[in-house]
């Protein structure tokens, strides 16, 4: 062998290491580097490299006998707006309930991220990492001002010793006015929540998920009873918490679905039944029937 | 004014409010001056001819409803803030009571009818020593740790299950009714070494000195005036507090106390064993004042009767139950001199009127005529003042 080709046959060799090596590269789901190696799962910490926020597989809940979710199917991105539609009856504040931890369900998993198993944690635990919730009717403390009531919600430490002595900063102050202006109730803050309109409830309430910062909202029907003027105000308000938060909102107003969604999920008898854009989702066949009647 | 650096114009956010208003402590100073100054003057100095004596009877009277008005401003920060309605508050006081009279049982030493050096129920129950729960009992300073420690361990554990288990309500309340009825029918018993149905009475001295005299009495007056008082400033620092207004938060919307990330358990159950140590002591001032304990104070309807007081004065605002344990005591003692038979119909129809006329208590319908008095004077002045500046900066941005 002449030392020519010998040096050529070793290129070639390295060549094909390399590119055997970036064949490799490509395979793997986490950009790039071997999965499971040198990657910390932080405690409380939402892992998002897979480009999934919430999973929720195959699950199960009966009451009674009723199937109220039955083998579903469900995941949303980071910063994702999610709309989801469905019959009277097809599961939908039942799904808020076992993601936010009120429900148990019979069978299935549900994952925050990927490293955060919710079914492991109660609800003021998933509230603190970091998953926001607004009731179908809207839940504000009636009998504290509007200031009392975002100040409960503000992110910070939630035990007793420390809230007996908790008095907020003025970094915390500035975000509270901010809020404050962000649900245009800058001028009632002295207001008790019980005097608001149902509307500005909403509002309240909406405001007191942004005090928590959260990363995923779940907005169930956030613009009932609110006038035309305020829904799309909270379109507006939508929009613009996308990308930074991952939205998960349950609505009947097509209107407004309309204003907000990219991606809409239509949800039946407790599991999934189309998923795509409005126009998709309504010009399918079953969602017809379902909706329509049968 | 602080707007021109961010570009939110600025918000109006309410400030730190001081703990009582400036006419709060002037009413506060007044009333530890009438208590620790001019109740010892007028009833020890001024000869009792005089139409500006405090006769003992007044003292004795005064002093036993402030132990109630302690009980009342403990059942406030348990119902009236927090929403869970305890139907047991008599247990803890009883508990408290039962811890002292043991201290002053002791105390009595060989002047007991029988001459021994046990009580002397346990002389006629022919016991030989003490029994093991009565070791501690001859110590000042153990009796007043466990006038706090054993209300508030036994509430600590009774909340804790209860709470845990998410019981709310009229379950709770009739579970603390339940537990409050099955000690008072464990202290009947002569075995569990509390004197039986009679009780502990008879007692001679305390910390050596003797009971039945005057100055002492004023003394054990002007040191319940002082707790009741005390206790009045901390329940108000507590509800002021964030801590206050996450359990107001509990008893309007736990759901949302919940997701918002606030676990309700360590707040619910802080402020119930807050409450029944506070029960405790007042129970504790009371004994050495009346004289006598026994399980009649657990019985069901004396922890109703908290309740009631808290009621007609109004929940949720610490001054309206004190006021109410003054009002229904004071018309208790009257009416039962004045008119034994018509006391319990004069109680119905109190409740009665309070629930149908006076939701919010007495507290409340003051509330309400100062306000309609208020609303005579020029729009609320105040509140037009402190808008101005914000509204004036928005118009400006």
């Amino acid at each position: 062998m002449t030392p020519e080709l010998m040096k050529a046959g070793t290129a070639r060799f390295e060549r094909h290491l390399e590119r055997e090596a970036q064949r490799r590269a490509a395979l793997t789901e986490s950009g790039g580097r071997s999965a499971g190696y040198a990657r910390h799962a932080l405690a409380g910490e939402v892992d998002v490299t897979h480009g999934r926020i919430l999973y929720l597989e195959d699950v199960h809940v009966s009451f009674d006998g009723f199937k109220a979710i039955n083998g579903l199917n469900l995941d949303i991105a980071p910063g994702e707006l999610r709309c989801i539609i469905g019959p009277n009856g097809a599961g939908k504040t039942t799904m808020m309930d076992i993601i936010t931890g009120k429900t148990r369900p019979d069978k299935g998993t549900v994952f925050f991220g990927s490293t955060i198993d919710l079914l492991r944690h109660n609800e003021p635990q998933i509230a603190q990492l970091g998953i926001g919730r607004k009731f179908q009717k809207p839940t504000v403390f009636e009998q504290l001002s509007v200031f009392e009531n975002l100040e409960l919600a503000l992110k910070t430490h939630k035990g007793v010793k420390h809230s007996m002595f908790f008095q907020l900063d003025s970094a915390q102050r500035d975000r509270l006015a901010e809020v404050l202006h962000t649900i245009h109730l800058a001028g009632s803050v002295g207001r008790m929540a019980g005097e608001l309109s149902h509307g500005q409830k909403q509002w309240l309430e909406i405001g007191m998920l942004l005090m928590q910062d959260p990363k995923l909202l779940l907005l169930d029907e956030p613009v009932a009873g609110m006038t035309d003027e305020e829904t799309a105000r909270t379109a507006e308000l939508f929009l613009r918490l996308k990308g930074k938060h991952s939205l998960m909102v349950v609505e009947h107003d097509m209107h407004f679905i309309r204003a907000i969604s990219e991606k809409v999920t239509v949800l039946c008898d407790g599991s999934v039944l189309a998923e795509g854009t409005l126009d998709q989702v309504q010009a399918d066949e079953r969602v017809i029937e379902v909706y329509l009647g049968r | 004014m602080q707007a021109t650096t961010s570009s939110t114009p600025a918000v109006q956010l309410p400030g730190r409010r001081p703990l009582l208003t400036r006419k709060g402590w002037g009413a506060f100073f007044a009333a530890l001056l009438a208590v620790c100054a001019l109740a010892p003057l007028l009833n020890l100095w001024v000869p009792p001819d005089s139409a500006f004596h405090l006769s003992d009877y007044a003292v004795a009277l005064l002093g036993k409803i402030m132990c109630y008005a302690i009980c009342a401003l403990a059942m406030d920060l348990i119902w009236g803030y927090t929403g869970i309605l305890s139907l047991g508050h008599g247990l803890f006081f009883a508990l408290g009571g039962y811890v002292m009279g043991m201290y002053l049982m002791r105390q009595i030493g060989t002047e007991g009818n029988y001459g021994s050096e046990l009580p002397d129920f346990m002389v006629f129950l022919d016991w030989k020593e003490l029994p093991w729960h009565w070791m501690l009992s001859d110590s000042f300073v153990a009796t007043l740790i466990l006038i706090v420690a054993v209300p508030g361990l036994l509430a600590f554990v009774f909340g804790w299950f209860a709470f845990r288990s998410r019981i709310k309500g009229v379950y709770f309340a009739i579970i603390t009714q339940a537990l409050t009825y099955a000690a008072m029918l464990l202290f009947f018993r002569n075995e569990t070494g509390f004197g039986g149905n009679n009780g502990f009475t008879d007692f001679k001295r305390i910390l050596g000195q003797p009971l039945a005299t005057q100055e002492m009495r004023m003394l054990l007056f002007v040191l319940t005036g002082c707790t009741l008082l005390g206790f009045f400033l901390l329940a108000r620092w507590l509800v002021r507090s964030k801590f206050g207004r996450v359990l107001q938060a509990i008893r309007d919307a736990e759901s949302r106390v919940m997701f918002s990330g606030y676990s309700p358990l360590p707040y619910k159950l802080t402020i119930w064993v807050i409450s029944a140590m506070m029960c405790g002591v007042a129970g504790a001032l009371y004994v050495p004042q009346v004289g006598i304990i026994n399980p009649g104070e657990m019985s069901p309807a004396a922890s109703i009767e908290i309740a009631v007081w808290a009621a007609v004065g109004g929940r949720g605002t610490l001054i309206g139950p004190i006021a109410g344990a003054f009002l229904v005591n004071g018309a208790k003692s009257w009416l039962t001199v004045v008119a034994p038979e018509f006391w319990l119909y004069f109680l119905g129809a109190l409740f009665i009127a309070v629930t149908l006329f006076l939701p919010q208590g007495i507290a409340g319908m003051a509330r309400k005529l100062r306000r309609s008095g208020g609303e005579a004077r020029p729009l609320a002045g105040t509140q037009a003042e402190d808008r101005s500046p914000a509204a004036k900066e928005e118009t400006r941005a």
